[in-house]
């Protein structure tokens, strides 16, 4: 299995006092479908750029709503938009809204342009 | 003395009829098969307590051999319409009408049907069977893979058809979880070498002794359970199956193949109810018909004079079946004093 050399690195727990909850909010309120997810897997079973590395976006999108962002933007970049997630998603979640929405996000929040208290580290 | 008519010879519309006749009451009840309890008697053994499917259908057939109880089989429903102001009119596939003061429609559900779900290969590769057929191999005690030889490893999967937005069903189907820990604790029973395992999305074991059962396949047949929707299955050179799935509690991607992918098939509203439902007004969510209230008067209608009860209003399993048939004719008492 290929690596492109980046992974996700969570923390060792979650504090859930901690995370910045506008970014989830900001997230929900994009890809209001995002709130019906049950975390099964069934996006990233099928995904193609997770056939060839270790990219895992159930990972991904679970970790960004734990607040865990390090690493995710590089993450995200390995898919290819392909939308075959979103034809398996039991739930009907627009998983590739989700994505390029959570680049968005996640581009803020680099840049420091996201309002609110900065978490990553 | 009003004239009551059930459409379904199910658990249901047995359970239904026979407190009316018990009662002294007549009743018609019509039943489109050949014979009644269909959806019963092609299960082999059943959930919670392995009770012979048989011996629930020859219990339920004694019920109706009572003189109050006048059963037309190979009649098909397929109208239901006012007539007059207090009155019923049915009309049969042969163009027969019947005249009746209370309906109790008790038309039950059908299995989804697998074919649905076409990246589950079902129909394509003959590794993939449904919890049905699952159940005529476990009858005749021969579990076989694709090539007609012993299992090495089966695969049962949750969800199908139910809870999915694909195929249109938000429901969860509520029998397929406990049905899989059954069928694989059966299927260990048969052979015991065999390696099951489960996929599921949750694991819902509400009623009695359901967890137990869990436990047991745990802690005695050593099945496995696997957190994951398996997304895709294909076939492979030797007639086995490749399943793809995540393992979302290890948060990898996880690939294997498989003698039998098992499909549990959830329920679905029968023709019979989806088409009845809606000729007389009552049809609700997903094709189901829908009570006048759920907490409170959960066998009577909006439609005066129509009563429901059974699978034909959301799955159940067969003692909620029954008790809600008891419960409807309850009801139909109180409306005919
Ligand atoms: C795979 C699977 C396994 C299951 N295993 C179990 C188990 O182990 N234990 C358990 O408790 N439950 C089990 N169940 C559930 C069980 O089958 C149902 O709870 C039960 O059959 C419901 O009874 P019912 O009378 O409501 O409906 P049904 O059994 O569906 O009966 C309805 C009847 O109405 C008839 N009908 C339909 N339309 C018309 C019409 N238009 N005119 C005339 N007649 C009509 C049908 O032919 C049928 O005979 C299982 C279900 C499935 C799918
Ligand atoms: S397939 Fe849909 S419901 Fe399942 S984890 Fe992915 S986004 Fe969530
Ligand atoms: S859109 Fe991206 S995440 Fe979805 S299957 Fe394609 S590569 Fe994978
Ligand atoms: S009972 Fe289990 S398998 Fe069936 S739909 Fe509900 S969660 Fe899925």
């Amino acid at each position: 299995m290929k690596n492109f050399g980046f992974t996700i690195s969570t923390g060792r727990s979650i504090n859930l006092d901690e995370i910045r909850e506008e970014n989830i909010s900001k997230l929900l309120e994009m890809v209001p479908s995002y709130k019906w997810c049950i975390g099964c897997g069934g996006c990233t079973a099928t995904c193609s750029a997770g056939a060839f590395t270790n990219f895992n976006i159930r990972k991904i999108h679970n970790s960004f709503v734990r607040g865990q962002y390090q690493g995710l933007d590089k993450e995200l970049q390995q898919c290819m938009l392909c939308g075959k997630c979103l034809l398996v998603c039991p739930r009907g979640v627009n998983t590739r809204s989700l994505i390029v929405n959570m680049r968005r996000i996640l581009a803020g929040v680099e840049a420091n342009t996201f309002k609110g208290k900065e978490v990553i580290q | 003395m009003k004239s009551i008519s059930i459409i379904g010879a199910g658990p249901a519309g047995i359970e239904a009829a026979s407190i009316l006749a018990q009662q002294g009451i007549a009743v018609t009840l019509f039943e489109k098969s050949s014979s009644a309890m269909k959806n019963v008697a092609d299960k082999t053994f059943l959930f919670p307590d392995f009770a012979a499917a048989s011996d629930i259908v020859e219990a339920m057939n004694k019920k109706l051999l009572n003189s109050n109880i006048t059963l037309h089989c190979d009649t098909e429903i397929v109208a239901l319409e006012r007539e007059g102001k207090t009155s019923w009119k049915l009309t049969d596939a042969k163009g027969m009408s019947y005249y009746s003061d209370l309906v109790l429609i008790a038309t039950g559900y059908t299995p989804f049907d697998a074919h649905r779900k076409e990246e589950l290969g079902y129909g394509i590769y003959n590794g993939v069977v449904t919890s049905l057929d699952m159940e005529k191999m476990i009858r005749y005690d021969k579990i076989v893979n694709s090539l007609g030889e012993k299992p090495r490893r089966v695969v049962f999967l949750q969800c199908v058809g139910s809870r999915d937005e694909k195929s249109g069903n938000h429901y969860c189907s509520k029998i397929c979880c406990v049905t899989a820990v059954k069928q694989a604790i059966e299927l260990k029973r048969c052979l015991p070498d065999t390696e099951a395992y489960v996929f599921y999305m949750d694991l819902r074991m509400w009623g009695q002794h359901f967890e137990e059962l869990y436990r047991q396949a745990q802690q005695e047949y050593g099945i496995r359970f696997v957190r994951g929707r398996i997304s895709e299955a294909s076939g492979t050179f030797d007639g086995r199956v490749q399943i793809k799935a995540e393992d979302t509690l290890m948060g990898l991607p996880l690939r294997m193949t498989t003698d039998l992918l098992v499909l549990m098939v959830g329920m679905e509203a029968s023709e019979g109810t989806r088409c009845l439902g809606k000729a007389c007004g009552i049809g609700g969510e997903y094709g189901f018909v829908q009570s006048k209230d759920p907490h409170l008067n959960d066998t009577a209608t909006d439609q005066e004079g129509i009563f429901v009860c059974g699978t034909c209003k959301r799955p159940m399993s067969i003692n909620d079946s029954i008790n809600d048939a008891r419960s409807a004719a309850v009801t139909i008492l109180q409306a005919i004093q």
